[in-house]
């Protein structure tokens, strides 16, 4: 079996690199007729594509030289992409005051230990509802797919959440998000073309069904895990919201919601929920320093990831 | 964090490999022996099933107990109270709120600002993965991705202070209008500047990410058809026109299709209108979400506000019905 095998890779290869050969003279003889069209094409693309790169990383850019910059120059408007008067005095501020770094701290442990349990959770539910031995999975697939598409709505959700007496606790920040249906069709797709001959030759060494599990198919897994990783660790770490309606005790805050009140303060003291006094003279430096302090850990992390996830959604997307 | 529309191509693809599935397995079993088969395959697959207990005690929960909890849209509910102990007021609220001017300007804001920021996004992903895929060079195209996709997993929270300290009248806008003898506009408190902040920032943040999913369909072509088109002589611009578009036509359709039959929910646009409004920009600003959230939790209005979100689920799931009906019939794709 594995000669034949290896033999068919190999005419395999010859036919890929004969395709390779004509595919290379196609193109030379094609390259007399691209036209000067085409290459004016490519120049402006290549400008279209720097334009749009820079608007993306631009906001980015002035965080962070405000965030570098003296309050006074912020408020005159010189600030542009370069810090003016280069401080280090913000930084130190932020990160000296207790609340910041407790704030931090939240969000870190929330983000790790919610992390850790919608990846379990999601697996576990994802492994079984993608073997299509499994029958009952006609109902269960569609289960939870409709909660995709019709739930219970802000108040209900937040009378289930009150009613549990969860407020002020680490779960009613992880709870309502825990298991992502999307997530959990992505991984069973990802898990459906698993090859079965490796879980099968794990039941022959005597592992059981949770023993292929976790020591078979998730360690063989490592792009759906993570890109889940990814996906679930951004999510929390973003989240505000569960915090503004469930975590009245400030200890308890994560830096996100903690910006929210920095950020919502300015503009709309009128609005319900709004920031308190306090908040409405924190200075555009202040809040620049704690939104980058906030990203930044998602964009170091989010580009070794990358290629995961293009390839995740490409597996789930190819079909269209 | 979520997108709404590559989710649901996403999904769509994944429920017919599944059902497809599904259909060979339970083909080939015989239907006579039922019962008994029933019990010999939960005999043989129970460990399986074990798997799924905590998930699905937390879909009831969190999923299904919440769905009807809706319930207490028809009943006098005051916080504190049991869900199933009060009275019930039947269609009371329903009425109330239809009633509303401040419901109806929340409805319209919901519809004009989703469909507003489809118009300009549809055919800018589109156009973008286009002109994405005509980058040779392949660490330039990575380059492009990565910064482009960048946004979509900054917390929206990060975005809002974004927007607002680039459009303070000390920010970088600003200091341009003035430059060249302007006046300073106060973009935050004006009420017809928000649709137009609303969808520039969405195309800020969605372009790249909204543009995986044809990048993913564009990468599915047949390469032979380009090959073809070359011998006969195709420019690059006519391969495009008559190859590629063609061959993701239905990715394209199934979108915007589904983008339309999205157009009443207003739960994904809350985040942002939640952080970026203020009573001087209600009258372009609220929606749906961000009314439900000040009659209920703000007003402790629970019944009122239940009805009014109730009302927009439910229109909100027959809309994607009927749209994905007409994706099944248009297109030979549906969600399910």
């Amino acid at each position: 079996m594995a000669e034949e095998k290896k033999q068919l890779t190999e005419e395999e290869k010859n036919k890929i690199t004969e395709e390779k050969l004509r595919i290379r003279k196609l193109k030379k003889g094609i390259k007399v007729k691209e036209s000067w069209q085409y290459r004016v094409f490519q120049v402006i693309n290549v400008i279209i594509m720097v334009l749009i790169c820079a608007a993306t990383l631009y906001p980015f850019l002035y965080l962070v030289a405000q965030s570098f910059s003296s309050e006074a120059a912020i408020i005159k408007g010189q600030v542009k992409i370069i810090p003016v008067d280069f401080n280090l005095t913000t930084y130190k501020s932020v990160l000296s005051k207790g609340d910041f770094l407790g704030y931090y701290k939240n969000t870190i442990l929330y983000a790790v230990f919610g992390t850790f349990f919608s990846v379990l959770f999601s697996s576990m539910l994802a492994y079984p509802l993608s073997k299509p031995q499994l029958r009952l999975n006609k109902f269960f697939v569609p289960f939870i797919i409709f909660t995709m598409y019709f739930g219970g709505g802000l108040i209900p959700n937040y009378i289930l959440m009150t009613s549990l007496g969860l407020r002020n606790t680490i779960f009613s920040f992880i709870l309502p998000g825990l298991i992502g249906t999307y997530y959990v069709l992505l991984m069973k797709s990802f898990f459906a073309s698993f090859p079965h001959e490796l879980e099968e030759a794990g039941e022959i060494d005597g592992l059981s069904k949770y023993g292929v599990f976790f020591r078979i198919v998730i360690p063989n897994s490592k792009p759906i895990i993570a890109t889940m990783v990814l996906f679930y660790m951004a999510g929390y770490w973003s989240n505000w919201f569960n915090a503004f309606l469930y975590l009245e005790d400030r200890s308890k805050w994560p830096v996100a919601y903690h910006l929210r009140q920095i950020i919502i303060g300015a503009a709309t003291s009128a609005d319900p929920g709004a920031a308190s006094q306090e908040n409405m003279q924190i200075a555009a430096n202040i809040k620049s320093c704690s939104m980058v302090l906030m990203a930044v850990p998602i964009i170091c992390v989010y580009p070794f990831i990358q290629k995961y996830f293009v390839q995740g959604m490409m597996l789930g997307g190819v079909k269209g | 964090m979520t997108n709404e529309d590559s989710k649901i191509e996403v999904t769509e693809s994944i429920e017919e490999i599944t059902a497809l599935s599904e259909n060979e397995s339970s083909e080939n079993k015989p239907k006579k022996n039922r019962n008994d088969g029933f019990w010999r395959h939960m005999k043989k697959n129970w460990i399986l099933y074990t798997f799924l207990i905590i998930p699905v005690v937390y879909y009831v929960v969190f999923r299904y107990i919440p769905m009807f909890g809706n319930i207490i849209a028809f009943r006098k509910y005051s916080a504190g109270g049991n869900i199933f102990g009060s009275q019930w007021s039947g269609f009371k609220y329903f009425k109330q709120f239809l009633g509303d001017p401040a419901f109806r300007r929340a409805f319209g804001n919901t519809l004009i600002l989703n469909f507003s920021y489809l118009v300009v996004r549809f055919p800018l992903t589109l156009i973008f993965a286009l002109l994405l895929n005509e980058i040779k060079w392949l660490p330039w195209k990575k380059f492009v991705q990565t910064v482009s996709y960048l946004p979509h997993f900054i917390s929206m929270v990060i975005v809002a202070g974004m927007i607002k300290e680039v459009l303070s009248t000390s920010g970088p806008i600003n200091s341009f209008l003035v430059s060249i003898g302007q006046q300073a506009i106060e973009f935050i408190a004006l009420p017809e500047w928000f649709p137009t902040i609303f969808v520039a920032s969405g195309i800020w943040q969605g372009l790249g990410w909204g543009s995986i999913l044809y990048l993913a369909a564009i990468a599915g072509i047949n390469p032979e058809l380009y090959e073809a088109a070359k011998v006969d002589g195709a420019t690059h611009f006519q391969q495009v026109l008559h190859i590629t578009i063609p061959c993701i036509l239905p990715t394209i359709t199934t979108l915007l299709i589904l983008d339309i039959g999205g157009m009443v929910g207003s739960g994904a646009a809350f985040e942002k209108v939640f952080l970026l409004y203020n009573p001087m920009t209600y009258e372009t600003s609220d929606i749906v979400s961000t009314y439900v959230y000040r009659m209920g939790v703000y007003s402790g209005n629970y019944s009122y506000a239940t009805a009014v979100g109730l009302f927009e689920g439910l229109l909100n799931l027959i809309l994607l019905t009927v749209a994905n009906f007409t994706s099944k019939k248009v297109a030979g794709e549906s969600l399910w």
